[in-house]
């Protein structure tokens, strides 16, 4: 009696077998490279401001110190956002019509908080304290990148857990000596220096990392990020 | 009103009787229920068919079910992962001082209950008021709180307070509030005659001194104060007594013995925070053997807090307190006639044997009377503590703290008069809520209607704003200047902590009106009064009122001990005031309600779902009878009766609560509210229609009929739950009861025993497994966090539990959930009766996260949402948990919390305010538990590690031990032998729960030691 | 043909047959194929179909209001903060079990009977896995976070807690469910081709002939059969015994008195195979009725059947005392308890009612009269099904409602919604089943066909 299929319906029965492990596989891996990708992560990615201000001119071209603005990053969890005071202190004096400014002066003079859009927002159910990282050497730049190479300000780091970890779990590949937190242009030593003297760091400024082999990590257990 | 079958909560009490005379006195249960073991099965079968109309128990009807097959057939598959949204910040133009985003500060001032002013500390941040904790400055507190402090902060947030001012109804403004009323107030002037101001109890110095003003420009104005559960015997007592109403003053950490005449002296009253304090440091057995414990006496209708914790109890009706206080008289030596009607219910033995006890310790006890006993049984108590020369060092006295102690009763009733015979222009009323809490007799919704012009303030649109022309809202504690006294006299200065958050104001600035210091600040007038009143000028007073906004307290306020001797002809006022009530009648007992007081709190959802000492009832008052009553009466609690009295009758549930006095109901105030907000309009029964000028305390004569109909109560506590203590070998035989294995959850010893056994809280087969394990346990090489609960010192008062939920953001969830054991406390106060349903003795055991050290809860959970600490915590990690409730199965303790719906309240702007930004707010589908406060223990290891040291012993101080008034609770590092915690757990009297299933739990308990007097036979 | 037909009619002398008389290669193929092919839709059919339909889409509905509302729709509490979801997920895994018992372990003991229920069997663990599968997820409320149970690489570096025997039922489960799919899929394949060739129309050449994937009957084709059909026989005959042992750990490694037992996994499998040959009865005795199958799905299989039933039930008899000795043997109070609290709780009378029906009423099965009483025999399988729901519930809930510390005792009642969901599965269960007996073959034809063969081997032996 007649043929229902043609000959060639073998072939993509045969097809259909490998076929569709593979296209399980690739479509997990393009999911997993998604999630890591800037267009999600908004990592690198130039958010445009109010007022196009430039970390690059102000922390490094002037040198001006991270705390000018951001005063309680060694006091709270929270950096601070600087007041528009505190953009008032120079540009009262200079630039003071400079069409680029005009929101921060209007922000003055109306009494209305300017509205920056955020960069690095941590995900929610994090509780992140900026003041005991700086208090045990961990680098502005170390999260935020080459700030001071920034005209506009960029995401750094992805900001996931996996991101944290990375240093939760071995900081001595990222402490640096205190005085150097705030410089903008360090540069950590080379290779197995770091780790040589990250440890040296480590035991000095009494990071949680386990006493023993077999310990808990305190580091990384939960409560220390998530409550 | 639920119909259900009668048989879902019908308790066998013969069956219950019996089976404790089978077992013995030392048997330990829980309920009656479990006791008399009430089958459950029927109600199982109910549910199995449940009724198919109308809403189920699940809160669902009909037109939900068609809605839901639309939504059904409309279900497609749900949202993938979204991009993260773009936030904004918004920083300060100009920064304010001192705050600091993500750091809070501590501001000192001062809330009031009845008048007395309590110090306490608030937390902000970034502005906004947070979490109350005590004030250790402060003589009223030393640093804990009571359940009402800590509500506090969620009636400050309630979206249901008024929000703006109202006339007849529609929404005006305070300014034309001032104006319109400025033309009456004119039109009063200068006699001022049918001016009536009625508030609440004063003791702000400041106000007092502002309505002198007003009455001196008003002369023929009258200030009129009433306080529905206030202390108005305890005043006049003190006028029958010393011939002026003094404040007394107690020290009852001196006293050696104390004998309450139906005195909840521990969670009401003024100064009961301070009190619990002392006394519980006199429970205190640090020592061993040689500790100086003292003993409570108490004789009570309805169980009190206070109860539960004495030595001895006796049940008697609120009635019989007066023989019994003249009989404890006679035997001091005070010379005082017998009582009219002779009570049979006090045994000769227990007077004489606390008689000569008291007789022993001159000097060294205390006797305080109740405040809803009438005057002459505080009158007796004053002659008893001065007969025993206790007067001056267990009990002092002291002008009173009240602006202009008067008789309230009378003065409302004063106002009552003269409003019906048309007397009153202009009424205006402070506070108060007359129209819902006056003596049912006054009518004072008629009365009120006869004032030509009525303004009333208060937080609340309440059965009174709503009789009235004018509404007000009245300014909260912690959004407005004022001042207050303590107990002691001790000026508290309460300091706003944010601009007031609608158009509310204080009664200082509704007085200034009439003064004419309307244009000064209530900052003004309160500094104003203070600089005219000190000695202290220019520079001295400025720092003196620095100092005293940072403390709270303007120092060395306390009142100066007075000596007053005692009325001459008092004792034959005792002879005319004839002991209401006949010997045998059924009476009625009128008490402000544990939880929600005398109906003030009654919108506050914490209170209204903590559970009230001794009976775990929630959202509910009820007609409280003992178990021989009941049986009397053939009633069962879930009964629906109806209670009639002083004329009158409302309709109730019966409860049935061992150890309640015979022939006596108790009914508790405050519920039953007609406007009082989405929480507490509708709940509970309104006892005050019943409750008349001539029995404010009790009343006798009453009647109760069945309705054939049952109602159906929320108990935290659930059926068939009970424990034997150590050792009972009885116990044994009735193995296969519900619940009779021998658990030693309660561990319990005379000091008589314990001084002969100081290990007796500790069990040879636990001790002999205690660390057995084929698993090398963890190594905590950092601090290793602990708890210990003194069983001795609690006083089971629930403050605790309260400030918890209020630090944690634990959900309210409603009475229907309650009852289906879906209630969210994070620690729960379990309550153990031993010995006979009609005098047994009582045990509270505070019940937090144990922390196991091998968690059951751990190694079940798939997800690892719950996970070991380095420090020995079980953390919670909220956004990893899937919900599979494993971890709660397994958790021996059952102190797992789980969010069956959406619980956490994210629809009300006003609570996004209170919550702390610490701790998680939990969604639907996600497990919680205590978590030794670890946010606190987080902030403190970061404060510690940038200053370079270890946390210091006490600088992380949790919740609930912070609030506890007794401090039975203490927290800290079990890794430093010198911590306190350390110090308490090696003390013979701990013992951790469950041990024998090796959980190591890091919370363990010091286990209870009675002193009962030998002389009386328990 | 004629010849042939006559050549290998199957003898008529055997008193009790596995296979009724007179049928030839022919008749079976016809009998069994027709039922799909041929026989119109009849009122009953539709009928059945409708309500099972009605049933799926109530369960459609609780699951829609529990994904808005919560699990708090269900009656399930601190402490027993497990109801319904996890009883019937064990109930229904249980039932699973006599189908992969019958296709592989019989294959492998050459146990001739089966093969004429064996492919129905497989259908209803098919969809009894299938019904099970659902509870795990809706019990969560939040289904779908499900994907946190699952070991993959993510940027959070996270992973399940492979401690948590929930975890190891993810991978039980889904194995299960995965090998029973292409065990029952290859069994299929000869038989869709015999449907593709006889089938009329062509949409149903077109699907057949795609679902048989080009078999052409060939030696190669049967060789490879073979095979494949002995590997999946040993491939599943390990999870006859490790799924439900594993189902037991979520119990066995709790703390939980009545939980916290070693001897659940044998008497959880026993238990698992008693109920599944009762469900297999259950669906067996109205089918070979209303299809008159009589002489396929003959008295000996019910007969065999009811054995089984007989001996897995009598294990879980010996489980049930021995939990009990063991009890009190153990002198741990809580176990005492926990036990007396079954005999005399609040929930006693489910639990003598579990004894009733699980151990006392299935003795009848001794009697051959019994065993060979089809009505009795429907009744009786009904009977141990209830049985065996309860007995669940009583571990489960039980147990729970009343552990270690009293004060947190407390009673599980079940709501209309948890009802609401176990009847839904029911929908789900029949809805399947009726069409799978509409659409495929419900008898397996090229095995009948062999044993036809086979029987006449022996005959002409003889």
């Amino acid at each position: 009696m007649a043929q229902i299929f043609h000959r060639s319906s073998n072939f993509a029965a045969r097809l259909s077998i490998f076929g569709g492990v593979v296209i399980v596989g690739l479509l997990s891996f393009a999911l997993y490279e998604i999630a890591l990708s800037p267009w999600y992560t908004q990592q690198f990615v130039k958010r445009q401001q109010p007022v196009p201000f430039s970390h690059r001119h102000h922390a490094g071209e002037l040198g001006i110190d991270c705390r000018y603005c951001h005063t309680s990053v060694e006091k709270s969890s929270f950096a601070g956002v600087p007041p528009t005071q505190t953009c008032m202190t120079c540009h009262s004096q200079i630039w003071t019509n400079a069409a680029m400014l005009e929101p921060v002066r209007q922000s003055y003079r109306d009494d209305k908080s300017i509205e920056w859009i955020r960069v690095n927002a941590l995900p929610d159910f994090v509780y992140f304290d900026h003041s005991i990282h700086v208090a045990k050497g961990v680098g502005c730049t170390t999260c935020h990148g080459q700030i001071a190479e920034m005209p506009l300000t960029e995401r750094a780091g992805t900001l996931y857990m996996s991101w944290c970890l990375e240093c939760h779990r071995q900081p001595e590949k990222y402490v640096r000596p205190k005085s150097e937190v705030f410089n903008p242009y360090y540069e950590p030593p080379p290779g197995d220096e770091q780790l040589k003297l990250g440890k040296e760091l480590v035991a000095e400024y009494k990071i949680q990392v386990p006493q023993h082999p077999g310990d808990m990590k305190p580091l990384q257990t939960c409560s220390t990020c998530h409550r | 009103m639920s119909e259900d079958s009668n048989a879902k909560n019908s308790i066998d009490l013969a069956a219950a009787r019996a089976k404790l005379a089978g077992a013995g006195a030392a048997r330990m249960w829980q309920s009656l229920e479990q006791l008399s073991g009430t089958q459950k099965f029927e109600e199982f079968r109910d549910y199995e068919f449940p009724p198919s109309a109308g809403k189920g128990n699940d809160g669902i009807d009909r037109r939900d079910v068609l809605k839901l097959m639309a939504a059904s057939a409309a279900m497609a598959g749900l949202s993938a992962c979204t991009k993260l949204p773009t936030e904004k910040i918004v920083p300060y133009v100009k920064p304010p001082e001192e705050i600091l985003a993500g750091r809070p500060l501590f501001y000192a001032t001062s809330l009031f209950q009845a008048g007395v002013a309590t110090g306490v500390l608030v937390e902000s941040h970034t502005g906004r008021p947070t979490k109350i904790e005590g004030n250790s400055e402060h003589p009223g507190s030393l640093g804990p709180t009571d359940i009402f402090s800590q509500a506090a902060i969620l009636q400050f947030w309630d979206p249901d307070r008024s929000q703006s001012v109202y006339l007849d109804g529609r929404v005006s403004t305070w300014s034309d509030f001032a104006a319109k009323t400025g033309n009456y107030r004119t039109r009063l002037l200068p006699k001022g005659s049918g001016l009536r101001i009625l508030t609440e109890t004063i003791t702000s110095p400041t106000l007092g001194a502002q309505m002198k003003t007003l009455l001196a420009q008003y002369p023929e104005a009258q200030w009129h104060q009433y306080e529905p559960c206030g202390a108005d015997s305890v005043r006049e007592g003190a006028r029958l007594a010393f011939g002026r109403p003094v404040n007394t003053v107690y020290h009852f950490d001196q006293a050696d013995v104390i004998v309450s005449l139906d005195a909840d002296f521990l969670t009401c009253g003024a100064g009961h925070v301070r009190y619990a304090r002392d006394f519980g440091s006199r429970r205190d057995l640090a020592d061993g053997a040689s500790s100086n414990l003292n003993r409570l006496y108490i004789a009570e209708s309805m169980p009190t807090a206070t109860g539960a914790v004495s030595d001895h109890r006796l049940p008697v009706r609120s009635t019989d307190i007066d023989d019994l206080a003249r009989q404890l008289a006679a035997a001091a030596g005070v010379a005082v006639p017998p009582s009219a009607n002779a009570s049979a219910k006090i045994p000769a033995e227990w007077v004489s044997a606390v008689g000569r006890d008291l007789a022993a310790h001159k000097g060294s006890s205390i006797v305080i009377a109740g405040e809803q006993q009438p005057p002459l049984v505080h009158a007796l108590a004053h002659a008893i503590n001065a007969a025993l020369g206790n007067v001056g060092k267990t009990v002092t006295y002291t002008e009173s703290i009240e602006a202009n102690p008067v008789n309230q009763l009378e003065s409302l009733r004063d106002l009552v008069n003269d409003l019906n015979a048309g007397k009153v222009e202009f009424l205006l009323i402070l506070g108060a809520n007359p129209v819902y809490d006056a003596p049912a007799d006054f009518n004072f919704a008629d009365a009120i209607k006869k004032a030509t012009l009525t303004v009333h303030s208060g937080l609340y649109l309440d059965e009174t704003a709503e009789l009235c022309h004018w509404h007000c809202p009245a300014a909260h504690s912690l959004e407005s200047w004022s001042d207050g006294r303590a107990y002691d006299g001790t000026v508290g200065i309460v300091q706003p902590l944010i601009a007031p958050l609608y158009d509310a104001h204080s009664a200082h600035e509704i007085i200034a009106l009439f003064t004419g210091d309307s244009d000064k600040t209530p900052h003004d007038i309160v500094r104003g009064y203070w600089q005219s009143q000190r000695p202290e000028k220019d520079k001295a007073f400025e720092a003196l009122w620095e100092t005293s906004l940072h403390d709270g307290l303007i120092a060395n306020t306390a009142l100066p001990a007075i000596s007053v001797a005692t009325h001459a002809d008092f004792v034959s006022l005792a002879r005319t005031s004839a002991a209401s009530g006949e010997a045998n009648s059924l009476e009625v007992v009128f008490r402000p309600d544990p939880s929600i007081g005398d109906g003030e709190w009654a919108n506050s959802g914490w209170l209204q779902e903590l559970p009230k000492p001794v009976t775990r009832l929630t959202w509910d008052n009820a007609a409280m009878i003992s178990p021989l009553t009941a049986q009397q009466l053939g009633l069962t609690t879930g009964d629906y009766v109806s209670v009639s009295v002083n004329g009158g009758s409302i309709h109730s549930g019966v409860y049935i609560v061992p150890g309640h006095a015979e022939n006596s109901v108790t009914l508790h105030l405050g519920y039953g509210r007609s406007r009082a907000g989405q929480v507490g309009t509708g709940p509970g029964f309104n006892v005050y229609l019943v409750r008349t000028s001539s029995a404010m305390g009790f009343a006798t004569g009453a009647q109760i009929a069945k309705t054939g109909k049952t109602y159906s109560f929320a108990s935290t506590q659930q059926q068939y739950t009970i424990d034997v203590v150590k050792g009972e070998e009885e116990s044994k035989a009735a193995m296969g009861e519900p619940g009779d294995a021998e658990r030693n959850l309660v561990r319990i010893a005379t000091f008589e025993e314990f001084k002969k056994d100081p290990d007796f809280a500790k069990l040879a087969d636990e001790e002999a497994t205690k660390d057995l394990s084929i698993y090398p346990g963890y190594q905590y090489d950092g601090y290793a966090w602990g708890m210990s609960i003194d069983l001795n010192r609690c006083v089971g008062c629930n403050a605790c539990v309260i400030a918890c939920q209020s630090e944690n953001n634990i959900a309210v969830v409603g009475k229907d959930q309650v009852e289906r054991g879906r209630a969210m406390h994070w620690i729960r106060i379990d309550t153990y009766f031993r010995g006979h349903l009609d005098n047994p003795e009582m045990y509270y055991e505070p019940l937090p996260c144990q922390q196991c050290e091998n968690a059951p809860c751990e190694y079940v959970c798939p997800v690892g949402a719950t996970t070991h600490n380095a420090e020995g915590l079980n953390d919670m990690t909220y956004n990893r948990c899937v919900g599979t409730r494993y971890c709660s199965n397994n958790c021996p303790y059952k102190v797992r919390r789980f969010n069956f719906y959406l619980y956490s309240d994210y629809k009300t702007p006003s609570l996004y305010g209170m919550r702390n930004p610490n701790v998680t707010v939990r969604s639907r589908g996600v497990m919680e538990k205590c978590t030794y406060c670890v946010q606190r223990i987080n902030a403190a290891k970061i404060k510690s590690e940038e200053e370079n040291r270890l946390i210091r012993d006490g600088e992380i101080i949790t919740a609930c031990q912070s609030a506890c008034p007794t401090q039975a609770i203490v927290f800290g590092n079990i890794n430093d032998p010198n911590s306190k915690v350390a110090k308490l757990k090696a003390q013979s009297r701990d013992y951790g729960l469950l041990e024998d299933l090796n959980t190591r739990p890091r919370t363990t308990y010091l286990a209870r030691v009675r002193n009962p007097n030998p002389e009386i036979p328990s | 043909m004629a010849s042939e037909g006559s050549h290998n009619t199957v003898g008529v002398t055997d008193p009790d047959p596995i296979i009724g008389p007179g049928h030839t290669f022919e008749t079976v193929t016809d009998k069994i194929s027709a039922i799909v092919l041929t026989r119109p839709v009849t009122p009953g059919w539709v009928l059945g179909l409708l309500i099972s339909f009605g049933a799926l889409m109530l369960l459609n509905m609780v699951i829609t209001l529990l994904m808005i509302k919560g699990v708090g729709i269900w009656g399930i509490r601190i402490p027993t903060a497990w109801g319904f979801a996890i009883v019937n997920f064990v109930w229904w895994i249980g039932i699973g079990h006599a189908g992969t018992l019958i296709s592989a372990i019989l294959l492998l003991l050459h146990q001739r009977w089966r093969t004429s229920i064996n492919r129905f069997a497989e259908a209803m663990t098919l969809f009894a896995v299938m019904c099970a599968g659902m509870f795990p997820l809706l019990h969560m409320g939040r289904p779908w976070l499900f994907f946190y149970l699952m070991p993959y690489p993510n940027p959070m570096w996270t992973w399940p807690q492979f401690r948590s025997p929930l975890v190891w039922d993810v991978f039980a489960v889904s194995t299960y469910l995965t090998v029973s799919l292409l065990f029952w899929f290859v069994g299929l394949i000869p038989d869709l081709a015999t449907l593709r060739d006889r089938a009329k129309n062509k949409a149903a050449k077109i699907i057949y002939g795609a679902l048989a994937m080009g078999w052409r009957g060939s030696a190669m084709h049967w060789f490879r059969y073979e095979t494949a059909s002995l590997l999946l026989a040993g491939l599943a005959t390990p999870l006859v015994v490790s799924v439900h042992t594993v189902v037991s750990f979520d119990f066995t490694i709790g703390i939980i008195p009545g939980w916290h037992t070693t001897i659940f996994p044998p008497y959880f499998v026993a238990g698992a195979i008693y109920s599944g040959f009762a469900m297999v009865l259950t669906l067996a005795i109205p089918i070979r009725k209303f299809y008159h199958l009589e002489d396929l799905v003959t008295i000996r299989h019910l007969d065999i059947m009811a054995k089984v039933m007989l001996g897995t039930g009598l294990i879980v008899a010996y489980g049930y005392l021995i939990e009990a000795f063991l009890a009190f043997y153990s002198g741990d109070q809580y176990e005492i308890y926990m036990m007396t609290n079954r005999f005399k709780g609040p929930y006693a009378p489910l639990y003598w009612m579990l004894i009733s029906c699980n151990i006392i009423i299935p003795q009848l099965l001794w009697s051959k009269k019994v065993r060979r009483n089809v009505g009795l025999l429907f009744v009786l399988s009904l009977v141990v099904n209830t049985g065996m729901w309860l007995e669940r519930f009583v571990i489960i809930v039980i147990s729970l409602s009343r552990d270690f510390i009293p004060s947190s005792w407390g009673m599980y009642y079940p709501t209309r919604w948890d009802w609401a969901t176990y009847i839904g599965t029911f929908g789900l269960f029949f809805t399947l089943f009726f069409l799978f007996i509409r659409v495929l073959p419900m008898i397996s034809i090229v095995e009948v066909r062999s044993l036809v063969a086979e029987t006449n081997e022996e005959k002409a032996h003889s």
